[in-house]
C-alpha cells in the first residue's frame, strides 16, 4: 500500500502546477460519472449479500460501514493518481515497483501473511483488516512495463528487443511470486497485461505470437505434468459441467448459476433472493458478487451493470488512443486489459463460463485493496488524459 | 503514435468488447431463456442443521461446591446418511456394532427408526432428531470399545464416537436437595408450541432436554447455553451439497445459589432424624420438611423435604416403572414449598399480630380455662390444660388455645356473627393475607402451592361451589355407604343437609378454629418460614430466593440477585415488637423449653413457637417447630414440620436444636463460630470464584465435601 501512498505524501512539487479550474473541466466526466454508479451500485449489492451474514452481529450494518471507508479512501487515492506529474511518476515507477514487489512476499512470512480460500496472498493489519498486495502489483507492472517499453524512442520506433525482455522480465517476476501464492486468476490477469502492454507497444509481430503461444503451451504443460495442485485443476475444470461432483467449488459454481439464473427479467427484489440471503452463495460479498444482481435484480440489473462496465471500459480504450504520449498510452492501455480481464473473469466465473478463481469485480465487490486499486487506476486514465488534453491532441 | 500500435489497440478494445458481450449473451440465456428451470432450482433448496448441545451450566453451593456438575459419557452414534450408502444398508455394520455394543441389533435398528415413520416405537426409543443428525445409539460406552471402533473405521462406517456431557450429582456431605435442584427431561410439545415457528438458531429443538423442575426448569435459559449450529445446504433428493454456517456452542452460565452444601446435608440429616423420632414414638412420620431462611435477605440456606428421591435417577430417562413408584412414593414433589398443611399453634403469632392491629391490649392479662363452650361446643385447651389469668406472653409461652379463642370470638362477634356477609370484617384472615400466606410467596422454583386462609369468604366460596353436591347428597342419603354402616350414613347426610342449607355461615367455631390456624387454613413450610423470619427482621417481607448469582463459564460474573423486598408487612410496629418480645420465652419457659434444654441460650437466645396441628381422621397431629434465632439480632429463620409426627416439642423440636448447634457452631454449652457448618460462620456475602477453565473455587477451608468413594459413606 505505501508503495502507492508515495506519492501522496510527496512534496507539492510532484504536482502538476496549472490551475485547478482547468483541471475540472478537463477531466473525463463520463469515465468519472461511471465509475462512480458503479461504485454505489456495488455498495448496493454488498449491503444485500452482508446483511444475512451480518444479522446476530451487534451492528448488522458494520459490513457496509467499512466498505464506505475503503471506497472514501479509494477515491482520495485515485484524486492523488490524477494530479502527480508524468516526469515525477515515470521517475519513482521503479521505486513504487520495488515496493511492490517486496510486499508479495509478504504474505509468505509467518504471522503477517494470512491464507484464505487456499491462496495465500494477504497481509493481516492490526484491527482485522486484510490487505490483498497482488493489486497494488497490478498497478506497479503496468508502470513499470510502461516506462521501460517508452524510453528513449522516437514516436515511430518499436521498442527493441531487449526492452521489451527486460519488460516481460519485470512482469514475469511478480507472476511467479503470486503463482506461488496459489493466486490462479492474478497471474491469468497478469499475463493478460503483459501481453497487452507489449502488443500496444508496437512490439514486433514475433513477440505478440510467441508470447500468445508460449502462453497456451505453459498452460497445457503445467496441467499435463501436474505443476498445478489438484484442487487447482478442478477447479478450474468444474465449470464445464459443475453439477458432476460434489465438491465445494462445483456447490459455489452450481448455487451461483442457481441464483442468477432464478433472476429471470426483473430479479427477486433489492434484499429478497432466497440464495442470496439464505446464504447459500458463497463470498458472496466479494468473488461471486454478481450473483446478488442477478437474482435479486434480474436480467436487467445485470445488462445495466455490465453496461456501466463496458462505459468504463470505452473510456479507458479512448484514453489509451488519444494519448499524447507512447508511456501514457500504455498504462492506459494495461488498465483497460487489467479491468477488461479481470471484469470478464469475475462475471464469466458466476455465470459459469469461466474457471472459479478468487478475484474480486473491479469496483462492485468489498474488499478494500481491489476498491483502493481501481480507485487509482481510473485517476491514472485521468492523468493520462489531462496530459494529452494539455499538449493539445 | 505507430500504425501498428493503434491497430493492436484497436484489437484489444474489439477484444474486451466482445468478452462483454459474452457476457450479456450468457446473462440473457442463463435468467431470461432458462429462468425458470434455475427458478425451480432455487425453491429445491433447503437447509438443515446439525446441532451440537452446548454443555449445561453447573449449579454451586453458596462457597462454590457443584451440586449438579456435568461429567462425560463416552456416546457411539450413527450418521444414518453413511450407512445409506452401504450396500445393504447398514445392516452388517449395524450387526458388528451390535456384537461389540453387547445389545440386541434389533435395538440400534429400533433407535435409527425416525419418530412417526412406520414401525417406529414411540420416544424415547424412536429418533426425534434431524434425519442429518448423528443418531446416539449408545451411552456411557466404555473407552476400549469407543477406540476399537475408531480404530476399524473401514468395518464401521458412519459410525462414531464422541464424548457427551451428563448430568451429575457430587452430593457434597451427601447432600440430596432433590427438589430445588430439579431435574431434566426432553423438550415437551407445549414448549414447542408456545415457541411457534421461531427459526433463531437458538430455540429449542425436539432433541433438546430442558429442565423440568426445580432450579434446572427456572434458569433454564441461563444453564443451557447456545447450541453449535452446522447448517447444511440440501437439495431435493436429501443430498447434503455443501456448509452454509458453522457456529460453535456457547457453554451455559453457571448458577450460584444461597444453599450451603453442609448446612443443607444437616437439615436433610435432622429432617429424617425427626422422622425416625415420631415413628419412635409410634407414630407414623409420613412425610416432612425443613427451611432455613437468611432473615435479612430471604435467601433460602436449605431447604429439605421427606420423603425424597435420589436426582441422578433421571439420568438417561426413567422407565415407566420407575416413574410409577416414584409416584406412589410421593417423593416427587417437595413439602417444603408444594406440601400445604394445617399450621396449628405457629399460626397463633398471626392471631397475635391480628389482636394487636384490632387494639386488644398486647400487654392485659387473659383467662385461659381448660376448656370453652360456645353453644353446644366445648373448645378444649391441649391436654385440657388450665392456666388461669395470664398475660399473652404466657399464652403464646404455654400455647394457651383458649385465651385466642376468646379474642377470636370478641372479633366474631364484633364483625356481626353468624349472620354478617361474606365481606364483614376477618380480622386474622386479613393479617394472615398481610403476612402473605395464601398465596405463593414467590421464590424462584416453579410449582409453589399457595396454601389457604380459613375466612368467612373462604367459606363463602366453598359453600357456592359445593353446594349442590351437599343438597344431591343430603337428598340421596349415601345409599352406597347405608348398605354396610346405616349409622355412618346418617352421620354424613345430617352433615352435608346442614352444609347444604348453612354451609355458607362463618360460625362462631369456624373463628375460634381458624385463630389457632386449624380448620381449612394451609400453609406451606416456606411459607411459616417467612412469616417468622419477618417477625425476625422487624417486618421486612422478602420473596424468598434459592439463586444468587450467575457466573459465566469462564469465570465472569454475569448477575447478582439482589434481595427482593416485598414490602413492609401491614401489622402495627408494636405487634411485632410484643412478638419478638414474647417468642423467646417460648424457648426459655414455654412449649419450646424441652428440647433445647443445655442450649447455651444465653449466648444464642432461640424464638420459637410449637404446634401440633390436627388434622381430620385417626391421625397424629402434624408436629410444627417454626423459630429464629439469635433472638436479639436475627440472623436465620428456621422451620421444620413432620406429619402424623406428634408435638412439635418432641418431635421437630430437637431436630431444630441441632440445626441452630450446627449453624452457630455449639457444642455443649461452648459456641465457637467457628465451628459452624457456614465457612466463616455466616453465608458469603460475595459469588464464589470460577477459574477461566470452568472449575469453581471450594472457599478456603471449605472443602468439596464430595467423597472419594461414596461407598464409604455409605
Amino acid at each position: 500500500m505505501s508503495a502507492v501512498v508515495t506519492p501522496g505524501s510527496a512534496p507539492r512539487t510532484g504536482f502538476r502546477s496549472s490551475g485547478g479550474s482547468g483541471y475540472w473541466r478537463d477531466l473525463d466526466w463520463i469515465l468519472l460519472i461511471a465509475a462512480f454508479t458503479t461504485t454505489i451500485f456495488g455498495s448496493m449489492l454488498v449491503w444485500s449479500a452482508s446483511r444475512a451474514d451480518m444479522a446476530s452481529d451487534s451492528d448488522p450494518q458494520s459490513y457496509l460501514k467499512r466498505h464506505a471507508i475503503n471506497i472514501a479512501i479509494g477515491v482520495v487515492l485515485g484524486f492523488f493518481a490524477s494530479r502527480v506529474d508524468y516526469r515525477w511518476l515515470r521517475a519513482y515507477t521503479p521505486i513504487i515497483y520495488g515496493l511492490s514487489v517486496f510486499l508479495l512476499f509478504m504474505p509468505f512470512v509467518p504471522g503477517i501473511g494470512t491464507k484464505i480460500a487456499g491462496a495465500r496472498a494477504w497481509i493481516d493489519l492490526p484491527g482485522g483488516m486484510t490487505i490483498q498486495p497482488s493489486e497494488f502489483a497490478k498497478i506497479a507492472v503496468i508502470l513499470m512495463m510502461a516506462v521501460l517499453l517508452s524510453e528513449k524512442r522516437d514516436v515511430e520506433s518499436e521498442p527493441r528487443d531487449r526492452d521489451v525482455l527486460l519488460a516481460l522480465a519485470v512482469a514475469v517476476f511478480p507472476i511467479l511470486i503470486v503463482l506461488v501464492q496459489n493466486d490462479t486468476g492474478t497471474v491469468l490477469i497478469l499475463g493478460s497485461v503483459a501481453l497487452s502492454i507489449i502488443a500496444v507497444s508496437g512490439a514486433r509481430t514475433r513477440w505478440v505470437v510467441g508470447l500468445i503461444v508460449g502462453a497456451v503451451v505453459g498452460i497445457l504443460l503445467a496441467i499435463q505434468l501436474g505443476l498445478l495442485q489438484e484442487y487447482q485443476v478442478q477447479r478450474l475444470t468444474s465449470f464445464i459441467d459443475p453439477s458432476a461432483d460434489a465438491s465445494a467449488s462445483a456447490y459455489n459454481a452450481n448455487q451461483a448459476r442457481i441464483a442468477i439464473g432464478g433472476g429471470g427479467w426483473t430479479g427477486y427484489g433489492l434484499f429478497e433472493g432466497p440464495q442470496t440471503q439464505g446464504k447459500f452463495v458463497p463470498v458472496n460479498e466479494s468473488d461471486f458478487i454478481f450473483t446478488v444482481v442477478g437474482e435479486e435484480l434480474g436480467f436487467l440489473g445485470s445488462a445495466v451493470l455490465i453496461l456501466l462496465l463496458g462505459v468504463i471500459l470505452w473510456r479507458a480504450v479512448v484514453i489509451a488512443y488519444r494519448a499524447d504520449d507512447l508511456y501514457g498510452r500504455l498504462v492506459a492501455t494495461g488498465i483497460v486489459a487489467w479491468l477488461g480481464f479481470q471484469m470478464f473473469e469475475n462475471i464469466g466465473m458466476s455465470l459459469g463460463i469461466m474457471p472459479i478463481t478468487g478475484i474480486p469485480l473491479p469496483l462492485v465487490s468489498a474488499g478494500g485493496t481491489s476498491m483502493m486499486a481501481t480507485w487509482i487506476a481510473v485517476g491514472l486514465l485521468q492523468n493520462v488524459r489531462l496530459h494529452a488534453v494539455r499538449a493539445g491532441t | 503514435m505507430s500504425e501498428r500500435s493503434n491497430l493492436r489497440l484497436l484489437v484489444l478494445a474489439v477484444l474486451v468488447a466482445s468478452l462483454l458481450g459474452t457476457l450479456l449473451a450468457r446473462a440473457f440465456y442463463l435468467q431470461v431463456l432458462e429462468g425458470a428451470e434455475y427458478r425451480a432450482a432455487a425453491a429445491d433448496n433447503t437447509v438443515r442443521e446439525v446441532v451440537d448441545p452446548a454443555v449445561r451450566g453447573l449449579i454451586l453451593d453458596q462457597a462454590g461446591r457443584p451440586l449438579v456438575s456435568n461429567r462425560t459419557s463416552v456416546v457411539v452414534t450413527i450418521d444414518r446418511q453413511e450407512l445409506a450408502k452401504e450396500d445393504d444398508d447398514g445392516a452388517a455394520v449395524i450387526k458388528r456394532l451390535a456384537a461389540i455394543l453387547d445389545t440386541p441389533a434389533a435395538r440400534i435398528r429400533e433407535r435409527l427408526k425416525p419418530c412417526g415413520t412406520e414401525g417406529a416405537k414411540p420416544p424415547p426409543v424412536c429418533w426425534n432428531g434431524s434425519p442429518y443428525q448423528p443418531v446416539p445409539v449408545a451411552k456411557d460406552v466404555d473407552t476400549q470399545t469407543a477406540l476399537t471402533i475408531m480404530e476399524k473405521r473401514s468395518d464401521f462406517p458412519g459410525v462414531s464416537a464422541r464424548l457427551e456431557a451428563i448430568r451429575e450429582y457430587p452430593a457434597p456431605f451427601n447432600v440430596n436437595a432433590a427438589h430445588t435442584l430439579g431435574y431434566l427431561g426432553p423438550v415437551t410439545e407445549e414448549q414447542l408450541e408456545e415457541q411457534g415457528d421461531s427459526t433463531a438458531f437458538d430455540r429449542l429443538r425436539r432433541t433438546d432436554v430442558v429442565g423440568r423442575t426445580g432450579l434446572e426448569r427456572q434458569y433454564d435459559d441461563i444453564l443451557r447455553g447456545v447450541p453449535g449450529i452446522t447448517t447444511l445446504a440440501v437439495d431435493t433428493a436429501g443430498n447434503v451439497t455443501g456448509t452454509l454456517e458453522e457456529k460453535d456452542p456457547v457453554a451455559g452460565d453457571y448458577l450460584v445459589t444461597s444453599i450451603d452444601a453442609k448446612l443443607q446435608s444437616v437439615v436433610e440429616q435432622q429432617l429424617i432424624n425427626a422422622v425416625y423420632r415420631a415413628q419412635r414414638q409410634g407414630y407414623r412420620g409420613t412425610s416432612g420438611a425443613a427451611v432455613v431462611i437468611e432473615v435479612d435477605t430471604g435467601r433460602v440456606l436449605a431447604m429439605a423435604s421427606y420423603p425424597t428421591y435420589d436426582p441422578s435417577i433421571w439420568i438417561g430417562g426413567v422407565s415407566k416403572k420407575q416413574y410409577k413408584d416414584l409416584i406412589d412414593s410421593k417423593a416427587l414433589s417437595s413439602n417444603a414449598f408444594q406440601g400445604q398443611f394445617a399450621p396449628g399453634s405457629t399460626y397463633k403469632v398471626v392471631s397475635t399480630a391480628a389482636a394487636g392491629a384490632e387494639d386488644f391490649n398486647l400487654y392485659g392479662i387473659y383467662p385461659c380455662p381448660s376448656s370453652l363452650k360456645i353453644g353446644p361446643q366445648t373448645f378444649r385447651n391441649f391436654e385440657s390444660n388450665g392456666y388461669g389469668p395470664i398475660s399473652l406472653t404466657r399464652a403464646l409461652e404455654v400455647s394457651c388455645n383458649t385465651v385466642f379463642y376468646d379474642i377470636a370470638r370478641t372479633m366474631w362477634q364484633k364483625a356481626g356473627g353468624p349472620d354478617a356477609g361474606a365481606d364483614a370484617p376477618d380480622p386474622i384472615a386479613e393479617t394472615a393475607a398481610d403476612f402473605g400466606l395464601g398465596e405463593p410467596t414467590g421464590i424462584d422454583l416453579p410449582g409453589e402451592a399457595a396454601g389457604r386462609i380459613s375466612s368467612r369468604s373462604f367459606k363463602y366460596q366453598n359453600w357456592e361451589d359445593m353446594k349442590d353436591t351437599w343438597c344431591r347428597n343430603a337428598e340421596q342419603g349415601y345409599p352406597e355407604t347405608r348398605k354396610t354402616d346405616p349409622k355412618l350414613a346418617d352421620y354424613y347426610t345430617a352433615l352435608d343437609k346442614e352444609n347444604c342449607t348453612d354451609g355458607y355461615q362463618w360460625r362462631a367455631g369456624d373463628a375460634l378454629n381458624a385463630a389457632i390456624g386449624q380448620g381449612d387454613t394451609t400453609v406451606t413450610p416456606l411459607q411459616m418460614a417467612m412469616v417468622y423470619a419477618t417477625i425476625a427482621n422487624g417486618g421486612t417481607m422478602y420473596q424468598p430466593q434459592v439463586a444468587k448469582g450467575v457466573v459465566g463459564a469462564d469465570g465472569t460474573v454475569v448477575k447478582e440477585f439482589p434481595p427482593i423486598v416485598k414490602g413492609r408487612v401491614d401489622v402495627p410496629k408494636k405487634a411485632i415488637k410484643f412478638l419478638r418480645k414474647s417468642l423467646p420465652g417460648v424457648t426459655t419457659e414455654g412449649s419450646g423449653e424441652t428440647p433445647f434444654i443445655g442450649f447455651p441460650l444465653d449466648k444464642i437466645p432461640v424464638a420459637s413457637k410449637t404446634g401440633s396441628a390436627q388434622v381430620t381422621g385417626d391421625k397424629a397431629s402434624t408436629s410444627w417447630f417454626a423459630s429464629y434465632a439469635p433472638a436479639n439480632d436475627p440472623k436465620y429463620a428456621v422451620v421444620m414440620m413432620v406429619t402424623e409426627g406428634g408435638t412439635g416439642s418432641k418431635t421437630s423440636g430437637p431436630s431444630v436444636r441441632k440445626i441452630y448447634e450446627a449453624l452457630f457452631g455449639v457444642s455443649g454449652r461452648t459456641v465457637r463460630p467457628g465451628d459452624s457448618v457456614l465457612v466463616g460462620g455466616e453465608p458469603r456475602a460475595t459469588l464464589p470464584a470460577v477459574r477461566p477453565d470452568g472449575t469453581p473455587v471450594t472457599a478456603r477451608g471449605a472443602g468439596t465435601g464430595v467423597a472419594t468413594s461414596r461407598q464409604e459413606q455409605g
